[in-house]
């Protein structure tokens, strides 16, 4: 076995070498932030701290490993092809046991799971602790687009399309990317996304911010995102929903604080909005899911759209903390309100 | 047929091996050689249509815009599905179902199960031979119900268009055409005869093995087929339920899935993956058996392991019925659920790697020929632990929600079901080739089969990987212009493997014409199992005095 392990060690070195090589060679476009890279191999470039934690986990921890064991796997199969054809081995072994190497290649899978477990659930857990929001956006999916509503700025629901080609290209922006009106965001500043859908269901996704989180008719799901930086990121419609599926994408516009407040008073909102009673706006629109099943409850049943947000600890669970039940405005965690600021 | 059957046992008592004529043979067959017969010639058909299904997603993604789905095209002019970005979704559809419940099951458990395992286990038939053609014409008429919702109203257009998940309300609200129903009770029918299926496996195997052959002493094809028949047995009936459901919310007004009735959409989802889930294993635990059988023929040496290997089979297919939700890592629940299924699902990899490193530790220290059904296995070898890795990768929560439902998921379950699946059925299917068809396919063409697809299916689902890590979701007809590149080349990567496929082909046909006689063991001393006693093929009714299984090298 010991010449065997030498043979993998250069078997190994020399695969390593190549893909390394292979991948320096056609990753040396810079990536662009915000969007799919052309040609681009890896994950996009993060643009949050969630998604910089993500990429660590991918890039430094998993990565290695599974390049490791598949050219483990591949070094031994080419040394058995090697030694163990019928020609350098006209005699073979009739051995079928040895109960040392069976417990080490049982146990070692167990140590390597075990430690990508701990980066595992450190990420999981971050993605869960959502820091005190700044900021809530509703989003609802809708074949084929999506609706966003700012609650807190008192912005009413509107509509975000998919740019048309002549326009995107007069544009200069990404065709199938681009939204005609984007959600606009401060930058440095977390922000609550409350996804839900009006018809089917959608998926609510940005790659940059490492966001996917699923956009279900009667219930509200939850993520949030901080953007570290200005500018124009994009994300798509990530569950099947029907003809335009791949039609529906995600606009996010990061700009500064200053920019934000303009806009929101462009779109007739304020910074400062009156509390409503019993809670803020974004309880309340959260608490408004039901609008969100609208369509299905068309009928007298719709009272009963709050019905299913209703059936208490999985959804609430699952959207966690963020009020789920139609009946709840006065849920006390929102101290959400912008107004803090 | 009465009459038929009568002549047959006249027949019998005069000449020993005399086969009933040509419709009563393969039309009332209950012989489950001949019905494993059926089941691969199925398989062989089938997996020609859901792959010529592929060729029309690659062919409409090998660039950016949409060229072949619409009005005008090449799709019009054949009719088969439809010319708009409906058609698309469901020649994706389609492609799934078919690949998994009329290619993948029927050649493993329809085909190679049938065909072996009475072999195997040194019993003379199934346990019960008539409730084997039911099985077989079962999935015949499931696979007709299936084409003929291709061609009537699903609601956007013709055929059903929801992804072979069928989530609601997009399956419900979504697709209110009868196109989906007819494909519901398409997999209705299926999932009937594979459950029929099981349990005349099981009762086979538990009750007819021969004198001497403890299940310690079974070949791990056997125990291959033994755990995946209890997995269908127990996850089929949940599908079942859960596709009635959706009937009912479809047709009878009743709301299980819809949030407007007091429904959940997500409840649907566990339901189908608990059943979807253990699927997977189905579908690759029949190749775990033979790609060992396989890889300690061409050793020469016992397998390595041999309880380990069983038993983790019998892990797999534990784990396999407790891992479900990492299918839903994003539908929103709760965090404690999600770590529980992360844990569980990183699991699973232990008796995995297990199995690698057994088969691996078979080949090691062996006299290894380079026939064609090993060089499959390798290929097999090799590919399923790429594909296995990436899983590891999925399991993770965390990362998930970047590459969820993106096209690092689809080369993902290719990578385990299109290279892992399929070569281990191409590697059965030469492994077992003379001994079934009694004549010898050519080596040569069997070896270049095996050259041309192990690329060509790499060119196609490696790039994907570049795809979903740079975020391209799956299940689109268009893509934004960065993915193009890749796309391209998955798509090249199809052409090579339907030049492999017309090798393929052509070997099928070489072997037909040219009629070399097989001899009954053409593998030499590593052929240790039952069938390479018998003749090749092995005479119509098998072990009228069973054989004697001794203690051996286990």
């Amino acid at each position: 076995m010991g010449m065997g392990t030498r043979a993998r060690a250069i078997v190994g070195g020399g695969l390593a070498a190549l893909s390394l090589a292979l991948i320096a060679g056609c990753s040396s476009e810079p990536e662009l932030v915000g969007q799919p890279t052309p040609n681009g191999l890896g994950l996009q470039p993060s643009a949050s701290p969630l998604k910089v934690e993500a990429t660590f986990f991918h890039d430094a921890i998993l990565m290695p490993i599974i390049t490791l064991i598949c050219v483990l796997v591949a070094g031994l199969l080419l040394w058995i092809v090697i030694r163990y054809n019928k020609k350098s081995n006209p005699t073979p072994a009739r051995w079928s046991h040895n109960t040392l190497i069976e417990v080490v290649w049982t146990v070692v899978p167990v140590l390597i799971l075990v430690f990508i477990s701990l980066f595992s659930f450190r990420l999981l857990f971050a993605y869960h602790d959502m820091p005190t929001p700044d900021l809530t956006v509703k989003a609802t999916g809708n074949q084929w687009n999506w609706a966003y509503e700012y609650p807190d700025q008192g912005i009413a629901e509107y509509v975000s399309n998919m740019l048309p080609e002549d326009e995107a290209r007069a544009q200069n922006v990404p065709y199938r990317l681009a939204a005609d009106e984007p959600i606009v965001v401060p930058v440095g500043k977390t922000v609550r996304v409350l996804v839900t859908a009006a018809d089917v269901i959608h998926a609510f996704a940005l790659p940059a911010f490492g966001l996917k989180v699923d956009a279900v008719p009667g219930r509200v799901n939850e993520t949030w995102f901080r953007a570290d930086r200005t500018g124009v990121f994009y994300g798509q419609c990530s569950e099947l929903c029907g003809v335009d599926h791949a039609f529906m994408p995600i606009q996010i516009n990061v700009v500064t604080q200053a920019e934000f407040e303009a806009w929101v008073a462009s779109r007739g909102g304020s910074m400062t909005p009156a509390a409503a009673p019993g809670g803020s706006a974004a309880q309340a629109a959260a608490g408004t899911e039901g609008e969100g099943a609208r369509n299905v409850a068309s009928d007298a049943t719709g009272a009963a759209a709050d019905a299913p947000a209703g059936q208490p600890p999985a959804d609430t669970g699952a959207v966690d903390g963020s009020p789920s039940a139609g009946s709840a405005p006065a849920v006390p965690d929102t101290a959400a309100a912008p107004s803090a600021q | 047929m009465a009459t038929a059957a009568q002549n047959l046992a006249h027949d019998h008592d005069g000449h020993h091996d005399h086969k009933p004529g040509f419709f009563t043979r393969w039309f009332l067959s209950t012989n489950h050689k001949d019905i494993g017969m059926l089941y691969l010639m199925f398989a062989i058909f089938t997996g020609l249509v859901g792959g010529a299904l592929s060729g029309l997603i690659r062919w409409e993604l090998a660039e950016p815009g949409i060229q072949l789905f619409r009005e005008g095209s090449i799709i019009q002019h054949l009719g088969i599905v439809e010319a708009s970005k409906h058609g698309y979704n469901v020649t994706v559809t389609a492609h799934a179902l078919i690949m998994v419940f009329f290619v993948v099951m029927p050649a493993t458990m329809g085909g190679f199960a049938n065909y072996f395992t009475p072999i195997m286990i040194g019993a003379p038939d199934m346990a019960f031979p008539r409730m084997n053609n039911i099985s077989f014409w079962m999935l015949f008429f499931a696979f007709v119900l299936l084409v003929i919702s291709l061609f009537v109203d699903g609601g956007p257009g013709r055929g059903f268009g929801g992804g072979w998940t069928a989530y609601p309300p997009l399956s419900t609200m979504g697709h209110t055409g009868p196109s989906f129903d007819l494909a519901i009770f398409s997999l209705h029918m299926a999932g009937a005869s594979s459950i029929l299926g099981a349990i005349n496996f099981i009762t086979t195997i538990f009750n007819m093995r021969a004198p001497g052959m403890t299940l310690h002493r079974m070949p791990l094809f056997a125990w291959g087929v033994l755990i995946t028949a209890f997995l269908l047995l127990l996850s089929l009936p949940v599908l079942a339920g859960a596709i009635t459901m959706l009937l009912a919310d479809r047709n009878f007004g009743t709301s299980f899935f819809a949030p407007a009735g007091g429904g959940d959409p997500v409840m649907y989802q566990h339901l189908f993956w608990f059943f979807g889930h253990p699927e997977v294993y189905i579908m690759i635990l029949p190749g775990f058996g033979m790609i060992s059988h396989i890889v300690s023929t061409f050793s020469k040496k016992p397998i390595f392991g041999y309880l380990a290997m069983a038993y983790a089979m019998v892990a797999i297919g534990f784990i396999g019925f407790i891992v479900w939700a990492h299918h839903m890592y994003t539908v929103g629940m709760t965090i404690e659920l999600r770590a529980y299924f992360v844990a569980a699902t990183m699991i699973i990899a232990v008796p995995t790697g297990v199995k690698i490193f057994s088969w691996i530790a078979t080949m090691w220290g062996g006299s290894i020929s380079f026939k064609t059904p090993m060089l499959w296995a390798m290929g097999f070898i090799f590919l399923f632990t790429v594909g296995g890795v990436t899983g590891v990768v999925l399991a993770n929560a965390g990362i998930d929600y970047s590459l969820h439902d993106t096209y690092y998921v689809v080369a993902h379950f290719h990578y385990v079901l299109s290279l892992g699946a399929v070569f281990s059925i191409f590697a059965g299917f030469y492994y077992w080739f003379e001994k079934m068809f009694g004549v010898k396919y050519n080596e040569f063409l069997g070896a270049l089969h095996f050259w041309i697809m192990f690329v060509g299916v790499n060119v196609i689902f490696f790039p994907q990987h570049f795809l979903g890590l740079q975020g391209m979701p799956r299940r689109y007809i268009d893509y934004p212009e960065a993915y193009t590149l890749w796309n391209n080349v998955s798509s090249i990567g199809y052409a090579i493997t339907l030049v492999g496929v017309v090798v393929f082909l052509v070997m099928l046909l070489e072997a037909a014409v040219r009629r070399r006689k097989g001899v009954d063991n053409p593998w030499g001393e590593g052929a240790t199992t039952l069938e390479w006693t018998l003749s090749s093929p092995p005479p119509h009714h098998q072990f009228n005095e069973l054989p004697v299984v001794k203690r051996d090298e286990h």
